[in-house]
């Protein structure tokens, strides 16, 4: 399929070349400048979208519980998965991953994993028996040359807010993983040591003329190619020069620098965006506490009521009857409907979860937790009540 | 594990660990050759015991047998011949190189089956084949296409670093013009010591491990790949040492072309085949490259 790539006309290289000759690039950037990056997350944790240039990767990471490789029976797993989108070029094919695919998935997985970034040990549970598998899946949706770079920057941005739910060991045996739900208890957050942040360097011209962060034009008449791997401490992680035009050592060791400087520059960016995702996440927790106040200390009363009498029945007749009882009113029904949206409700729910979970300590928490998830329909029908009360004051 | 005795100084094989010296290859100790027929043992201090033996696969155009101590790799090449499938050929004025890496079943300590595919080997098949292709004159051979096969018999640390300098010797012997001469040679750091050339037991220690391919007289750095961390100026110097290595490495294949060369001058009574080796034997160089290189 490799035929089916764009090849620039002969005008074409030549005029890419001679621009080079005289220190300019076809899009009018610096040699040294990286094109404009912007990184964006999905509504779930985990999920980064980045654009570098016209270049666009999807980053997806999740994680499964699963048993460890034999010779690390206490550290996790990470593996990175590709995924070439036909869409993307002319010459991605569908089904199998290309030389390409494999290529990249070699280099970013080499520069997470040979140099520790994310902690594995952190993600054992129970040594030889269970650990977190953490996978990453890459979608190339559009090829706008230098596709090594976004991708680790996806890779990253998705690794940096993956959320993976607590777990804790118990049960009879004590070798009983009970996985709690992200609404009972706070997802947690991977360790990450360092960023490492690939960086591309294109070779023209017998090795003569360098630029970062070849666009897909420059792409199709380069004759070497670099990644470098860096840390913002400028430690090298990985290197991948897959044969190409040769470059004397002293060449390689100025790219390296400036791979270094530039690291830091992407890392700032990184982490800039992560943690305004993290606040907005955050304030938007934060912001719905006022309205749902009042209804939560009656929430929390009824169930106090229910740890004293130990009666876990009592809760679950009350409830079908509250329902009723509100319910009957079609007025509030119908206002119900029109006044809220989905959101609310949903961050509502889960406020008032934690506090009861928090409340009754950790022994029967997966029980109660789903008592608890199913009288959703209760909490929906108690807010216009509540409104109601208002409005006749 | 100590990989560096603390007392002795010795690797864990007995070999020297390598202060990085501006004189490596050792001029006040030659490197002991070695000549038994057409098969030529070098001995470096650092480095494992280099072996390399032309013409050992009879129905292909060129091959050769390719040994850095217990690494074992044989390389096969074929062509320049017709393109088989019209379809992978890209352009057409230049010769299409494919390359296969393959590791034997029984090449590593566990004879695990290794399925023909997999991202390793489907990764180091694309590095020796872009690191063949610059050295390759492809523009004197529009039209065809080289295929070039290399398969791990056993491996004992380096084995892409074997492959690229049995393919090196496979590809002279096929008579394919080159621009230069690839090595390859590794380098890792363990103990705070930069080592040359890793073993098995080093390599799988985690550190970092920095493989080199060198163009050996125009000293410049094509195959470049490196894992683990290091910091930069330590990188530097483990660089600089893995490409001292590639440079002994580079004088011993000159010297096996030369002495494969005057075996088959002693042999051919062909008129053909002696046009031919002369051709490869013209001054110190092995290829002539400035016949070739000046026609286009």
């Amino acid at each position: 399929m490799e035929h089916l790539r764009w090849r620039p006309s002969v005008n074409e290289r030549e005029f890419i070349e001679s621009a080079l000759q005289s220190d300019l690039r076809v899009d009018g950037r610096h040699s040294f400048d990286f094109r404009k990056l912007k990184i964006s997350f999905g509504r779930e944790d985990g999920s980064s979208e980045v654009q570098l240039g016209e270049t666009h990767v999807l980053g997806y990471v999740t994680a499964q519980l699963v048993q460890p490789y034999r010779d690390r029976p206490n550290e996790g797993t990470l593996a990175i998965f590709t995924e070439f989108s036909p869409m993307a070029d002319p010459a991605f094919e569908s089904g199998r991953p290309g030389e390409s695919a494999i290529e990249l998935g070699r280099v970013i997985d080499r520069g997470l994993r040979e140099s520790r970034a994310v902690d594995m040990e952190s993600l054992c549970v129970v040594a030889g028996k269970q650990v977190w598998s953490v996978r990453v899946d890459l979608h190339i949706l559009d090829n706008g040359g230098n596709l090594i770079d976004a991708a680790n920057i996806a890779a990253l941005a998705a690794l940096s807010t993956f959320r993976r739910p607590e777990c804790t060991v118990g049960g009879d045996d004590g070798q009983q993983v009970i996985v709690h739900d992200p609404e009972v208890r706070d997802p947690l957050p991977l360790t990450i040591h360092h960023m490492p942040i690939a960086v591309t360097f294109a070779y023209f011209g017998e090795g003569n003329i360098v630029v970062v962060d070849p666009t897909y034009k420059e792409e199709a008449v380069v004759g070497g190619r670099m990644t470098a791997t860096i840390n913002s401490n400028g430690d090298i992680c990985a290197i991948q020069k897959a044969g190409g035009e040769g470059v004397m050592s002293s060449v390689v060791m100025q790219c390296l620098r400036i791979a270094s400087v530039k690291a830091a520059d992407i890392t700032s960016k990184i982490k800039k965006a992560v943690d305004s995702y993290t606040t907005e996440k955050a304030l938007k927790k934060v912001k719905r506490l006022p309205a749902s106040l009042p209804q939560k200390i009656n929430v929390t009363d009824v169930t106090m009521e229910d740890k004293g009498d130990g009666e876990l029945e009592t809760q679950t007749v009350k409830t079908p009857s509250d329902v009723q009882e509100i319910s009957k009113d079609p007025a509030t029904t119908g206002k119900a409907s029109s006044h809220e949206d989905a959101q609310p409700m949903l961050a509502e729910s889960s406020n008032a979860e934690v506090k009861i979970t928090s409340s009754s300590g950790a022994a029967g928490e997966s029980e109660e937790a789903q008592e608890i998830g199913s009288p959703k329909s209760l909490k929906d029908a108690i807010k216009p009540k509540h409104k109601r009360k208002k409005n006749k004051k | 594990m100590e990989f560096v005795d603390a007392l002795t100084g010795f690797r864990v094989d007995g070999r020297r660990p390598n202060e990085v010296t501006p004189t490596f290859p050792f001029p006040t100790a030659p490197p002991r050759v070695t000549q038994s027929h057409s098969v030529l043992l070098l001995d470096f201090a650092q480095m494992r015991q280099l072996k390399g033996e032309v013409g050992v696969v009879a129905r292909a155009d060129g091959s050769a047998l390719f040994e850095m101590g217990n690494t074992r790799v044989i390389a096969a090449v074929y062509g320049p011949r017709e393109v088989q499938n019209k379809g992978q050929q890209v352009n057409s004025k230049e010769a299409l190189v494919r390359c296969e890496y393959r590791m034997a079943e029984f090449s590593t300590g566990d004879r695990r089956r290794k399925p023909k595919g997999d991202r390793r080997s489907t990764e180091i098949s694309l590095v020796i084949r872009q690191t063949m292709e610059a050295s390759i004159l492809t523009h004197l051979m529009p039209r065809s296409q080289i295929d070039i096969f290399v398969q791990v018999l056993q491996a004992d640390g380096g084995t892409r670093s074997a492959c690229i300098n049995a393919a090196t010797l496979a590809l002279a012997d096929a008579g394919i013009p080159m621009r230069d001469i690839v090595t390859s040679c590794s380098a890792g750091y363990l103990c705070s010591t930069p080592l040359l050339d890793l073993n098995y037991v080093e390599d799988s220690a985690g550190g970092p491990d920095v493989t080199v391919g060198i163009l050996a007289k125009m000293d410049k750095v094509t195959l470049l790949q490196m894992d683990a961390k290091l910091p930069m100026d330590t990188f530097e110097n483990v660089m600089e040492l893995a490409i001292e290595g590639c440079k002994a490495i580079a004088t011993y294949i000159r010297e096996t072309r030369k002495i494969n060369g005057l075996n088959m001058l002693k042999i051919a009574s062909h008129k053909w085949i002696t046009h031919r080796v002369k051709g490869l034997l013209v001054e110190d160089e092995w290829l002539c490259p400035v016949q070739w290189t000046g026609n286009s």
